[in-house]
């Protein structure tokens, strides 16, 4: 696994990373540095002459010793430890950050979406995980349009949704756009879930928003077989599930943007689902409690997902702009616009299957 | 009847807002007189405002606008509380009692030429399956069993009849976003106003607020403007609640959905605040409302965004938390050399 470390990261997303960490090591190193700031009491403490006693009771509290200017000399010496030489400007932008933060003085779009947030905190976290754990491989990112609306098609899979977050990390890695997943209702229904899904960039599939957000030239990411591929047995891996009623293109066709189809390989194997509760799931309101190798034997340990390899590809986009208008409202056409895209991904994972060389691979 | 000599009646002048608007109202030019009507007297000064204690529950308030020759005729007296009222079956019966009867007057009076009806976005509900953006053509993805938003919703649905069957009237109905503003009471700004706000776990509502001037304005707007039609309106942009609790610098207690409607309900008994099942729901999911058509087809646009009416409504609040945000000042202010923040800021977001 460490051998596939990632080279050289490009710098705008070196910058989140050390962004993030100073917050967590900062607090260290100002500590330690009471240590190191002692050295110079007892060179004091001495001088004072032989009266031990008297210095004894003053060094009761030996952090109270410092002078102020002792203290900024040392938490200057580690910012500087933590931020090198520009530890100024990189400070006081880290301050300033904090100061958004808390003061909410952040924008938000209209569906909730906080681009800092997403940028700094989740893509950051979940970039590790998608270089280093699944070492995903990502083939076709130019096929993805630079700018405008566009339609982003995936086969699901997975039990849990990990592979709408891998493809949100590999779509601005590679193109700087944040893919505007489209969640299920359950998702907003969930705490924490909805919050986050919200502040990532998400909204409901429903014809309303998928068609608002693409007008408003928004790169958005749809799994149109939902809960019925996520949620589907180890066995029929890699088996394309219904494609719903084919929202999703007539979304594409009412506004005009491509569609581009996208097949990831690799999520299947993460939480291999070999069984489902169904009476749990009706009684949590859930579409499935699944049970896989690990979970739920191991606990909490059996969350972690397998290390599988994963592979991107996003295939060449399919133009929706080029039939007449009233187009979405013809439901052959809406039908065969959606095998089209359907067969794509299908065939795409077939050939992809053939190219990994094993599971973990 | 000539458009310079407007007789207009305004409902629910007893309360802040209703009275703040007929006194407007009867200081523009072209206005003939401005009759207010309430239960209860207003507690305010009324200027040139004349007020008819009327109730609007039985067919006296008929009898008033056949006397006085009114043919402007703004609602504004649907309330979101029992408050005063005493409970929810008066404040359902004053809600949709009331709006019948003043209907009922408006149909039989033939100087009627001119309605407009204060609707709330509270009529779109709050759920989990609701679309980002609200539009006037959409339902709510839950019809709204029991509350204030029922109540909206018959009282829409009986001015839709009203428009219906007397075509020659214009019609003009506002679905306001939440009003804000240091001068309102309402449930949000009640809850605002908490020392400590409690907030739903793991939720984070979107809101939009329409700033008190702003409401002031859209109404005039409409009365002047004569464009029939259901509007939303609210401030530009969205802030989320905990966005929101944060600019107003205050500490937020964040609790499961059924403590904070527990809260709610200790809060309600000590008037504090009042947490209804729909205000709830609201500051669960939130709402957004698309107000395209309040810009192009009403042509009214508010002078304070979301942000700023609710930056404005805090200039008035003493914070009581932000301790987070001073020590973070604290800092920066003890950097040796600050760097330029407002320059970082922008360059920042680029980056």
């Amino acid at each position: 696994m460490g051998s596939v470390e990632p080279p050289a990261e490009p710098p705008v997303e070196d910058l989140p990373e050390e962004l993030v960490e100073p917050v967590l090591v900062a607090v260290p190193p100002a500590a330690s540095s009471d240590p190191g700031a002692e050295p110079v009491e007892p060179a004091t403490v001495p001088t004072t002459a032989g009266r031990r006693a008297a210095a004894r009771t003053q060094e009761r509290n030996p952090l109270a010793q410092a002078s102020p200017a002792q203290w900024l000399g040392a938490l200057q010496t580690a910012a500087r430890e933590v931020f090198g030489e520009q530890w100024e400007p990189q400070l006081a932008r880290l301050l300033a950050f904090w100061r958004r933060r808390l003061t909410g003085d952040y924008p938000v779009d209209e569906y909730g979406f906080d681009a800092e947030v997403t940028e700094r905190f989740l893509l950051a976290a979940l970039r590790p995980l998608a270089r280093s754990w699944f070492r995903i491989e990502v083939r076709g990112a130019e096929n993805i349009p630079e700018v405008g609306g566009a339609l982003v098609v995936s086969n699901h899979s997975g039990t849990i949704p990990v592979d709408g977050l891998m493809t949100m990390v590999s779509v601005h890695d590679h193109t700087g756009r944040f893919l505007r997943p489209l969640g299920a209702d359950l998702v907003f229904r969930l705490p924490v879930v909805s919050a986050l899904a919200r502040k990532s960039g998400a909204t409901l599939a429903c014809q309303e928003d998928a068609e608002r957000m693409l007008r408003g030239g928004e790169l958005v990411g749809v799994w149109p077989e939902g809960f019925k591929g996520v949620g589907k047995p180890y066995a029929e891996r890699y088996k394309l599930q219904r494609f719903g009623r084919g929202g999703f293109v007539s979304a594409a066709l009412r506004t005009g943007v491509p569609i581009v189809p996208l097949a990831v390989v690799g999520a299947e194997e993460i939480y291999p689902m070999i069984g489902n509760v169904p009476a749990l799931a009706r009684l949590l309101g859930l579409p499935y409690v699944p049970i896989t190798p690990l979970f739920p034997w191991l606990g909490p340990l059996g969350l972690v997902p397998l290390p599988s390899k994963w592979l991107l590809e996003f295939g060449e986009p399919i133009r929706t702009d080029d039939y007449e208008p009233g187009a979405a409202d013809d439901p052959m056409l809406v039908f065969d616009v959606t095998d089209q895209v359907r067969e794509t991904i299908q065939q795409t994972l077939y050939r992809l299957l053939m190219d990994r060389d094993s599971v973990f691979g | 009847m000539a458009a310079d000599a407007r007789t207009v009646l305004v409902t629910g002048v007893s309360r802040d807002l209703g009275r703040r608007f007929a006194r407007r109202i009867a200081a523009q030019p072209g206005v003939r007189r401005v009759i207010g009507v309430d239960v209860v007297p207003p507690r305010g000064d009324i200027g040139d405002v004349s007020f008819v204690r009327a109730d609007i529950r039985n067919p006296v308030i008929a009898k008033v606008i056949a006397r006085e020759d009114v043919d402007t005729v703004v609602h504004m007296s649907v309330i979101a509380t029992p408050g005063s009222t005493g409970g929810r079956g008066p404040m359902k019966e004053l809600n949709v009692i009331g709006t019948m009867q003043l209907l009922a007057a408006c149909q039989k009076a033939p100087s009627v030429r001119r309605l407009v009806v204060k609707s709330t976005t509270t009529v779109y509900g709050a759920s989990s399956r609701d679309p980002a953006m609200f539009t006037e053509d959409m339902e709510p993805r839950r019809p709204p069993r029991s509350g204030y938003a029922k109540d909206v919703a018959e009282i829409e649905g009986y001015v839709r009849g009203m428009a219906r069957r007397r075509p020659d009237v214009r019609v003009t109905m506002l679905r306001c976003a939440n009003v804000i503003g240091p001068h309102v009471q309402s449930p949000i700004t009640s809850y605002f106003r908490l020392p400590v706000v409690p907030v739903v776990l793991g939720h984070d509502a979107r809101l939009q607020f329409l700033h008190e001037s702003d409401l002031m304005a859209v109404l005039h707007h409409a009365v002047d403007a004569e464009v029939p039609g259901t509007f939303n309106v609210a401030g530009d942009g969205l802030l989320t609640l905990s966005q929101a609790v944060r600019r107003l610098r205050r500490p937020m207690v964040p609790m499961p959905g059924f403590a904070v409607g527990g809260v709610g309900s200790v809060l309600r008994s000590a008037r504090a605040a009042d947490f209804s099942p729909e205000q709830l729901a609201f500051l669960t999911y939130g709402r957004g409302v698309d107000t395209t058509r309040m810009r192009d087809e009403l042509g009214f646009s508010p002078s304070y965004s979301t942000a700023e009416a609710l930056a404005d409504f805090g200039a008035g609040l003493s914070p009581t938390g932000g301790r987070g945000a001073r020590v973070v000042d604290e800092l920066a202010g003890r950097l040796p050399a600050p760097a330029p923040t407002p320059a970082l800021h922008g360059s920042d977001l680029d980056g």
